[in-house]
């Protein structure tokens, strides 16, 4: 029923973003699947978001996740550079800080503009920018780590959660990691009050640093940090750690992460096409996306995923269509994400957040699809007036089955299992067609149209990615 | 031991705090001069402490805590910990949810209670966690546990305002939530999101009547924590069979500024407690009850200049009227030497030891299946 090309589509911008309108959809069709990824890999092509549209509207809102939760989530579905925001959430998965320990939303705010500036460079620089970003030193401690009392936080979570993974360093190791980056901090910003928020800057203090011998991961040296993060960026474990993260949140869910080095992964081939191109790169992220998105494997894992609750939102808004200037509510839309189990901004713990079908419980499933369904009543919002006049201007009628099909069709290229399917025509088929001539009741025809894209996204299929 | 036939199926509340609870700083050693020495920075210090006796005192902002513990109706268990304890949030909190330290487990032990407890799955609500994301430790194939973040909205297609419009929405989510054919994983996730569709109508049907039955003198405090409390309370004196209830309350990774945030923590702990304890005593519904509050790990003995780092020999709290109060286990050594690793405290019980207490003789049922294992258990319960 649906087109495959338009499906392939469909899914990357599903993966590389958050996903595409059937009308947008159907703009694309004429055009090949690696054009269209040669863009998404570039988001310079594009124009980025205006960032005076939201100093202007939401400059002075207080010091908290949820305005800059909204706000992100604004960008993801207004943004003309949807890998972008992708690889920064991506990143921001990986690297979890949380805002609620420093509430200090222009560090947070910064983390997530270096992520998007960085994210889809070499590892290396990406590593180096966290470890000078004074979010993540305050999150996890390094300003509190001194050349004569370490404190190893940073050290620790370095190497078992943002480079190899456990089983591949010892104790001794995380020691060593932790004295290199003695001295690593940031200077205070001026206090809030009365002068309003200030950022934070990095600071390498070389009095509080421990320059002494240290051996790290089997060589020895005065390492300071940029040397440690030049020896992790070189261990085979590191480019595997971060082709399977890569793979868990592009690709297929996988298990968590402690069983990583427990259990292979779904599909070892996959994870070894993307380590070798991570080595061949030496560790460019877009290059290893590149092989990713092209490969048969990405193109075959269709429904593999389910959506995080950011991206099962930003999907929603995409398709009811938001206005470009943030409205005064945003923080609707991080409120909808927090009832879903992901307050953006502020992941439970630095290990981040456990995903796939681990997002899905009874109250979280509920909150899902409630969202949607609330989203999609207003027949006067602009994605869903765009709908129903494509579905108008289709003939006379549509039969129940014709009337499904296109409404999949029109909320994304939506793959339905043959049983939804079924049960959907069946309940649409107790109003019979659906008359489209100009004699027939259009209010009532714009009521039956809504309350099937309602059916819609209630249904299981669209709650994976 | 269980309650007498002709009383209500014994019921256990668990209260998670994540991110590590500082047992020393909680139940303080506070004559010690090693406990003295160790942590210049977050020290409890003298006119803090609610003394137990002339070694050990509660932390002062702990104070309805020890209330409870005065009234005998609080079990401290010393030292719970296990063997070459894991520093890593991560694999630390696995741990404890799963009782599986060497291999990743896929079953949470709450998970499997509620299977002992509910074999046929007569009832959705025989498990209900209070929040948003549900802990591993209630998470298991086949095994439903009721996630309600908001009790007084819970429910599919509450936004539908027509009636026989919302009934047709849910009975078509009902015809399409249903077993697939599709094998492998997917399959597994589509009929797992079956499962849990179902469920959460069934569930949403019977917890809709609770908050309009409840009317309470006493207030919660506005916490996450308290709210969470009271939310418990709500559906225990609806009757609605629930036999665990679990609870999260987050913050305590204190590597840095420890002395304010533990402060806070406490006192929003002990007063959720000690209200939701009133509340229930109130409707002549406490009796039944039993809280046990545990933690991931507990935090290293020298403390870092500003807060505490990761460390083992926690401590867990098991609070009801059944409960025979006082110190259990042994208070881990303070003497250097036998220290474990050279900075931690060693753990005098194993938490899977815990767990089986509650599991044998509070639940009655069988421990050794859930925990992995036969553990030396406390005996807490009169």
């Amino acid at each position: 029923m649906l087109d495959r090309h338009v499906e392939d589509i469909a899914h990357l911008m599903r993966r590389a973003g958050f996903g595409l309108t059937g009308l947008e959809l159907e703009s694309h069709a004429g055009r090949s699947y690696d054009e269209i990824l040669e863009d998404v890999l570039h988001p310079e092509r594009f124009p980025a978001a205006d960032d005076d549209i939201y100093d202007r509207y939401q400059g002075t809102v207080d010091e908290h996740e949820v305005h800059s939760a909204g706000l992100w989530i604004h960008r993801m579905v207004h943004t003309q550079r949807p890998l972008e925001e992708k690889i920064a959430l991506f990143w921001h998965h990986v690297f979890a800080t949380g805002m609620s320990k420093g509430e200090h939303r222009h560090s947070s705010n910064r983390q997530i503009d270096m992520f998007r500036s960085v994210g889809l460079g070499n590892f290396r620089t990406i590593l180096l920018e966290l470890s000078m970003d004074p979010a993540m030193l305050y999150w996890l401690d390094n300003n509190e780590n001194h050349k004569d009392q370490p404190n190893e936080n940073y050290g620790r979570e370095l190497l078992e959660l943002f480079s190899m993974g456990v089983g591949h360093y010892s104790e001794q190791d995380i020691k060593m990691a932790a004295r290199a980056f003695t001295g690593w901090t940031f200077k205070q910003p001026i206090p809030q009050y009365t002068q309003g928020s200030y950022p934070a800057e990095f600071v390498f203090i070389e009095s509080d640093h421990d320059d002494s011998e240290k051996t790290f991961l089997g060589e020895t040296g005065r390492f300071n940090g940029q040397d440690i993060i030049d020896i992790i960026v070189k261990q085979p474990a590191t480019a595997r750690f971060i082709c399977r993260h890569l793979y868990n949140f592009f690709v297929a869910d996988e298990p968590q992460v402690p069983a990583w080095n427990q259990l292979p992964p779904g599909d070892p081939q996959a994870i070894d096409i993307m380590t070798q191109a991570f080595k061949d790169s030496d560790g460019e992220i877009r290059a290893v996306l590149r092989v990713m998105f092209s490969s048969d494997f990405f193109k075959q894992a269709k429904l593999r995923r389910v959506k995080s609750p950011a991206e099962l939102v930003a999907g929603v808004l995409k398709l009811v269509g938001t206005e470009p200037v943030p409205a005064s509510d945003i923080t609707r839309y991080s409120a909808a994400t927090t009832f879903m189990g992901q307050i953006l901004y502020d992941p439970p713990s630095v290990e981040g957040w456990h995903t796939g079908h681990e997002w899905i419980d009874g109250g979280t499933l509920t909150e899902r699809v409630n969202f949607a369904v609330d989203e999609l009543a207003d027949k006067n919002r602009i994605g869903v007036r765009k709908i129903i006049e494509a579905l108008e201007t289709q003939g006379e009628s549509l039969s129940p089955s014709e009337l499904v099909d296109r409404g999949a069709m029109l909320i994304g290229a939506l793959h339905l299992d043959s049983v939804t399917r079924r049960a959907l025509i069946e309940d649409v088929s107790v109003d019979g067609d659906l008359s489209l001539s100009s004699m027939g009741d259009s209010a009532n025809a714009s009521d039956r149209i809504v309350s099937l894209l309602q059916s819609l996204v209630s249904c299981r299929e669209y709650q994976f990615a | 031991m269980a309650l007498n036939a002709d009383s209500k199926n014994p019921v256990l509340v668990v209260v998670q705090l994540t991110g590590g609870n500082d047992f020393m700083n909680t139940i303080v050693p506070y004559s010690s001069g090693v406990y003295h020495d160790s942590r210049p920075t977050v020290r409890v210090s003298e006119d803090e402490i609610i003394p137990i006796d002339n070694e050990l005192g509660f932390y002062s902002k702990a104070a309805p805590l020890k209330d409870l513990y005065d009234q005998g109706k609080m079990a401290i268990v010393q030292g719970v910990g296990y063997p070459d304890s894991n520093r890593s949030h991560f694999r630390g909190m696995d741990i404890v949810h799963t009782c599986e330290p060497d291999a990743v487990g896929t079953e949470g032990w709450v998970a499997k209670a509620v299977r002992s407890l509910d074999p046929s799955k007569k009832n959705v609500l025989t498990c209900v966690n209070i929040g948003r994301g549900l802990p591993r430790a209630m998470a298991a194939p086949g095994v439903t546990v009721t996630s309600v973040g908001n009790l007084d909205k819970y429910g599919l297609m509450t936004g539908l305002n027509e009636q026989s419009q919302r009934q047709r929405a849910i009975d078509l989510f009902e015809k399409t939530y249903v077993p697939v054919m599709t094998e492998g994983h997917e399959g597994v996730v589509m009929d797992y999101l079956a499962q849990t569709g179902r469920d959460v109508l069934e569930g949403a049907d019977r917890l809709s009547s609770v908050p309009a039955g409840y009317s309470s003198a006493r207030e919660y405090p506005d916490t996450a924590i308290g709210q969470s409390l009271r939310d418990i309370a709500r559906i225990h004196l609806a009757n609605m069979g629930t036999r665990i209830f679990y609870a999260s309350h987050g913050g305590y990774d204190y590597h840095s500024n420890q002395v304010p945030t533990h402060a806070k923590l406490m006192n929003e702990l002990s007063m959720a407690i000690s209200t939701f304890m009133d509340d229930l005593g109130d409707h002549g519904a406490r009796e039944e009850v039993v809280i046990l509050v545990f933690t991931e790990f507990g935090r290293r003995i020298k403390d870092n200049g500003s807060g505490t780092d990761h460390g083992s020999g926690g401590g867990s709290y098991i609070i009801g009227d059944r409960v025979k109060g006082g110190l259990y286990a042994d208070y881990p050594s303070l003497d250097p030497n036998h220290w474990e690793d050279g900075e931690d405290l060693a753990h005098t019980i194993d938490f899977r030891g815990v767990y089986a207490t509650v599991l044998e003789q509070w639940l009655s049922i069988e421990a050794v299946p859930i925990v992995g294992g036969k553990f030396e258990q406390i005996h807490p319960f009169n």
